[in-house]
């Protein structure tokens, strides 16, 4: 009886053997890297992994930095910003010096938070934590902090991609969001730009659901016709977004998608041959941006990684994050948080699309060139093996989100 | 008046593929007093069973095996876990039905992988069967909406026509009675259990290509089932039939008015501004919150009437 | 002296918890280890949780899926205590900060358990579930007071503490932690044993006679339910001073379902139970999901393994050892327990080498993970490492019921003597 009720400790006994061996002997930078990895919605990280092991390799083959190789050490939290805590600990504890994190601005403000109350008392163990996609503006505003490094563009900037990829015969537009704070500010930033770029459009409705809760989206549909809507402008993500989309395609409804994440794995699919050219999405790369710039190199890239893994590399921009990681740590001459921080601080790059990308100095935001992409057929590369791909729409230059900041960046002396 | 009619068909839609869901669960848990939390599971498996199956001999012969598949997943949940856990108890019963649900869930992530399933309407159906003031209502939910009534005439037949139907009847009402009466109780429970797995997988067949396909769906369908059930009263398949179709309808409507709490205060001469006490949820309209409506609805009639709109006894 | 030697279990085992860290501290670097500290902090404010929530499983026999939303709440409610001291407006001793949680849990749970006490059994289940939904939905959506997505931040270093200790380390956080857990165990345990706590248990067994009594069940429950509520509230106040954040996630069901897959495991028979089952779901869903992409997998055959085999849970478990113990007799126990353990270890090896295996063929291979043991990497499409996880996990299960058998015809035979001694002395 008692060989089953021990059960539980002998299974991380054996799981520790299992998982440990793999740590390899020679000296690399780690990077912990916390997403949820299990639970409903494991997707979200599992597919990042997948890609930054992909842009990891590529740069460790490109030397890593000084003589060392990256290296990609995953922890799960579950979308808990306790259990992103616990990972954060658990980083400190090896003294690794970065910790990247790419969903939840909940767990983005408990990790910079986390980061800096470290930093703080253990000035002899920091440690940079890099946000590769939690995009609430106020993390790089209000909240912003030196040890904090923000990889994508924030939700103000998107919404400015947004409004300028919109065309010029829309002039009647609805805005659906969801109901909490990242829903709450794409609204709040959407209607600004809206104001300031485009005054002849006009917002016919302005919606904010609760998060995940709808399973039926054609009541919605319904009100946005009868508003007159031309484009739908949408922060939603998951099935929030797919459901939205779907309901208006099926009930036949003349209207334009713009949305924030619908070029994410498992939009594509859920979306399906009838997003044909009536989804557009703001994205920070897409496959056919580099056959359509005739970038061989990034081309062959992007490439390498769909020949391998059967599946599609839509967070090829993250090979930027490591190549300025390269450039910093190369920089800073050690593998110090500090230095390193000092040294990624104003940094330019010329990322491998061929665009010019600054990570600003006083709030600590990357400004890069951005895209919108639109789903339709007779692409190069298509999406998730629906014949169906993400065709540039619009490239909206590093210049034109350059939005001024109200950070007041307290640095280490 | 065209937003109504709009609505109403919609919220009908909605209703009955709740009632598909519920109708299995209600059975289930009112005769065996399973809260059974691999009922959503069910659902998603359904959908899961479905593409598969549709790959290779089309979606038709899904619609059949997959919700057959599904009941002999139920029967042999019931048969070799469930009989065994259930004279430890309803929290014992309620645990291992969380158990399995999570490795359901594991087990789909494992085999179909964490991402959709391409999961289609069959070409056939995948057209607009009319408009109405401009918009197209898909063949699809009308196809939805027929598939739910025959299986709500199906039930109702096998349940008031059949011996085994009088039995469960007899069984929902009265437990204790029906086995004092030398019935076959652990049969029928097993018999029920998979009857309410395969009603809730043939729900996800249908509902899996209107909706996404994807590890999460049981994860954000699973609490409003429950609602339903809980909600239309224990032991009486009516009832149930009458809360998926008005929690469909409430959904549906409330996203149509844009009323808050604050418009109300108007009419009796109250302004709320910022600064009011609570203004943050004063201020809050219909729409934000529609989808809550159903749990705000469940608490209150649970307080007030514990059994529920039309049950037969208390919850 | 008398009572030092009746609580001398409570004693060791706060000597055991100090000590227990120091297994993990780097000596090289003199500091300690971060993360262990803080899974042994989350391990001490969950099995308050699970206490608090056993009050009500355990004592009152209500089932609740809502009980993190009083967690929560007091968390919500200590945090904003914080940021008031933090900014001057009033004085409060950090060491007092879970009070802080806890009066907010109590008030919480005096107002809610006003609706969901009408009720018992599964119709307080529901509406315990509807609460929680509701006011997890209201978490996101309500900027002022839940602070929305990003929740409340304080900072736990507000120098005021009573001690003169500035709460910098996660140390320092955990012995305040653990002086709380005790406290707050200790009340508990004494709860049962007033008249309320025993009018608690009399409702739960039998609801027609306590009425018969003279008492009120629906205010047995609803006292119950606020003094729970305070309890979970301590808890929420330490969540907040271990992780200096408090988010929607904390009123949220899954965290609910925590605390009754603990008590469940631990089992309700005892008090201690719901301890012993935080501890194994913590390291499983702290310690394990590190290793493990599978750990829901895991936690799940888990349940039902428990649920099937061990509904007493693991105190019940250990509670059957209690006469032949007695009897003096246990050491003739330990040979067919050694025996057992190498099959059982067999079916456990073969088993978390399929899933893996399976694991990592559909999920992790694409992540470029690599399936090692030992530093040696396992080709995972090589029919090799398959078939030793099916032999071992086949032949383990056949060897495990030999001796499963042996084992019971042993402890058949033991209890029949332990229970003739009983009745002989």
């Amino acid at each position: 009886m008692r060989a089953r009720s021990g059960i539980s400790i002998l299974l991380g006994l054996v799981l520790a053997i299992a998982g440990m061996g793999g740590a390899s002997a020679q000296q690399t930078i780690k990077v912990a890297y916390t997403d949820p990895l299990s639970g409903p919605f494991a997707q979200v990280g599992d597919a990042n992994l997948k890609q930054m092991q992909y842009i990891i390799d590529f740069i460790n083959a490109k030397g890593g930095a000084l003589g060392k190789k990256f290296e990609l050490v995953p922890f799960d939290n579950k979308s808990q910003p306790s259990d992103a805590l616990i990972a954060l600990k658990s980083a400190t504890d090896q003294n690794m010096p970065f910790i990247m994190q790419c969903s939840g601005s909940n767990i983005a403000a408990a990790l910079i938070d986390g980061v800096n109350k470290h930093n703080d008392r253990n000035p002899d163990n920091r440690i940079i934590y890099l946000n590769c996609g939690a995009v609430a503006p106020e993390l790089t505003n209000e909240q912003c902090s030196f040890w904090h490094f923000r990889f994508d563009l924030h939700a103000a900037m998107k919404a400015e991609v947004m409004v300028r990829a919109l065309p010029k015969e829309t002039t009647k537009v609805y805005l659906i969001n969801q109901d909490y704070l990242f829903g709450q500010s794409v609204q709040r930033e959407l209607r600004t730009y809206l104001a300031k770029l485009r005054p002849d459009v006009q917002i016919v409705g302005d919606e904010l659901i609760p998060l995940g809760k709808i399973k039926d989206f054609s009541p919605y549909i319904t009100k946005i016709k009868a508003s007159g809507a031309q484009a739908l402008m949408t922060g939603n993500w998951g099935p929030d977004m797919n459901l939205l989309i779907k309901a208006g395609i099926d009930a036949g409804a003349d209207l334009r998608y713009y949305t924030f994440y619908a070029h994410l794995a498992g939009g594509p699919t859920a979306i399906g041959a009838g997003g044909d050219g009536r989804v557009l999405s703001v994205m920070s790369f897409g496959e056919n941006v580099a056959p359509e710039l005739g970038n061989k190199e990034a081309e062959e890239f992007t490439k390498g990684f769909r020949d391998k893994h059967k599946f599609d590399f839509s967070a090829a921009g993250y090979r930027t994050i490591f190549e300025y990681l390269q450039a910093a740590v190369n920089k800073a001459g050690a593998v110090d948080a500090t230095k390193i921080a000092f040294a990624l601080e104003g940094m330019t790059i010329r990322d491998f699309l061929g665009f010019e990308t600054t990570m600003r100095k006083d709030d600590h935001q990357l400004i890069s060139e951005y895209f919108v992409g639109s789903f339709k057929k007779g692409v190069k590369y298509d999406a998730e093996n629906t014949g169906l791909g993400w065709a540039t729409a619009a490239t909206v230059l590093a210049k034109d989100v350059d939005q001024p900041n109200t950070c007041k960046m307290k640095r280490p002396r | 008046m065209e937003v109504f009619v709009v609505s109403l068909l919609n919220g009908l839609v909605y209703g009955m593929l709740l009632f598909m869901l519920a109708s299995g669960l209600t059975l289930i848990l009112s005769m065996m007093g399973v809260l059974n939390f691999a009922h959503a599971s069910a659902y998603m498996l359904g959908a899961y069973f479905a593409y598969t199956i549709s790959l290779y001999v089309g979606f038709w012969p899904a619609l059949i095996v997959a919700p057959v598949l599904c009941g002999l997943v139920g029967a042999a949940i019931e048969m070799w876990g469930l009989r065994r856990v259930h004279r430890h108890g309803h929290i014992a019963e309620l645990l291992f039905t969380f158990g399995v649900a999570l490795i359901i869930e594991k087990a789909v992530q494992m085999t179909w992988g964490l991402l959709p399933v391409p999961y289609r309407v069959p070409e056939l159906l995948d057209f607009p069967l009319f408009r109405i003031y401009g918009t197209q209502f898909p063949a699809y939910r009308a196809f939805m909406l027929l598939i739910s009534a025959l299986m709500f005439g199906a039930i109702w037949l096998g349940l008031t026509r059949t011996r085994v139907g009088l039995v469960i009847q007899a069984a929902l009402t009265h437990p204790d009675m029906a086995s004092a009466l030398g019935h076959n109780v652990p049969r029928i429970f097993t018999l029920v259990f998979a009857a309410g797995t395969a009603l809730a997988g043939l729900a996800g067949v249908i509902g899996g290509n209107y909706q996404v396909t994807e590890p999460a769906m049981a994860f954000t369908m699973g609490p409003i089932v429950f609602v339903v059930v809980v909600f239309g009263g224990l032991g009486s398949l009516t009832g149930c039939f009458i809360a998926s179709i008005l929690m469909g309808l409430i959904q549906t409507f409330a996203v149509v008015f844009d009323v808050s709490l604050a418009d109300l205060l108007a009419k009796f001469g109250i302004t709320v501004t910022a600064s009011t006490p609570f203004a943050e949820i004063l201020t809050v309209t219909l729409p934000r919150i529609g989808a809550l409506l159903p749990f705000l609805m469940m608490v209150l009639i649970l307080v007030f009437r514990p059994r529920g709109l039309m049950g037969t006894r208390d919850t | 002296m008398s009572l030092l030697r009746r609580n001398w279990l409570w004693l060791l085992a706060l000597v055991v918890l100090l000590a227990f860290p120091f297994l993990f501290y780097d000596w090289a670097k003199g500091r300690h280890s971060g993360f262990a500290l803080t899974l042994m902090s989350e391990i001490g404010v969950m099995a308050i949780f699970a206490l608090s929530f056993n009050m009500l499983m355990g004592q009152a026999g209500l089932l609740s899926f809502g009980h993190a939303v009083l967690f929560g709440l007091g968390a919500y409610c200590a945090a904003h205590v914080v940021n008031l001291v933090k900014a001057g407006t009033i004085w409060l001793p950090t060491e007092l900060v879970p009070l802080a949680g806890g009066l907010g849990g109590l008030f919480f749970g005096f107002v809610l358990g006003w609706l969901a006490t009408k009720q018992r059994a599964t119709a307080f289940a529901m509406i315990t579930m509807g609460l929680g939904e509701l006011v997890s939905a209201a978490a996101l959506m309500f900027m002022g007071f839940f602070g929305g997505e990003g929740g409340i931040t304080i900072d736990r270093v507000m120098d005021t503490s009573l001690l003169g200790v500035r709460y910098t380390s996660p140390w320092q956080v955990y012995c305040l932690v653990l002086a709380w857990a005790f406290i707050a165990a200790a009340l508990m345990r004494l709860q049962t044993q007033t008249p309320l706590g025993r009018m608690a248990n009399a409702a739960r067994d039998n609801f027609e006679r306590a009425q018969f009594v003279g008492y009120d069940p629906r205010r047995i429950r609803w006292i119950q339910f606020t003094l729970a509520g305070f309890f979970a509230g301590i808890g929420g106040g330490l969540y907040v001073l271990i992780y200096e954040i408090v988010t929607f996630d904390t009123v949220s069901a899954a965290k609910s379902a925590n605390a009754l897959l603990a008590v469940y495991i631990g089992g309700t028979g005892a008090f201690f139970g719901p301890i012993l089952g935080t501890i194994v779901v913590v390291l499983l869903q702290s310690g394990v999901s590190l290793l493990s992409n599978a750990w829901l997998l895991y936690v799940g055959v888990l349940f039902i393994v428990m649920v099937m085999y061990a509904p007493i849970g693991l105190v019940g478990l250990i509670g059957l050892h209690a006469p032949i113990w007695r009897a003096g007799r246990l050491r003739e126990l330990l040979l067919p327990y050694l025996r057992a353990l190498p099959p059982a270890l067999m079916v456990l090896l073969g088993f978390v080498l399929l899933v893996e295996l399976t694991s990592f063929t559909t999920i992790g291979a694409a992540q470029g993970k690599h399936f090692a043991i030992a530093g040696r990497t396992i080709d995972t499409t090589s029919p090799l490492p398959w078939g030793i996880a099916l032999v071992a996990l086949g032949l383990g299960a056949l060897w495990l019921r030999r001796e499963a058998r042996a084992f019971r015809l042993r402890w058949d035979a033991l209890m029949e003597d332990a229970k003739r001694q009983a009745g002989a002395s």
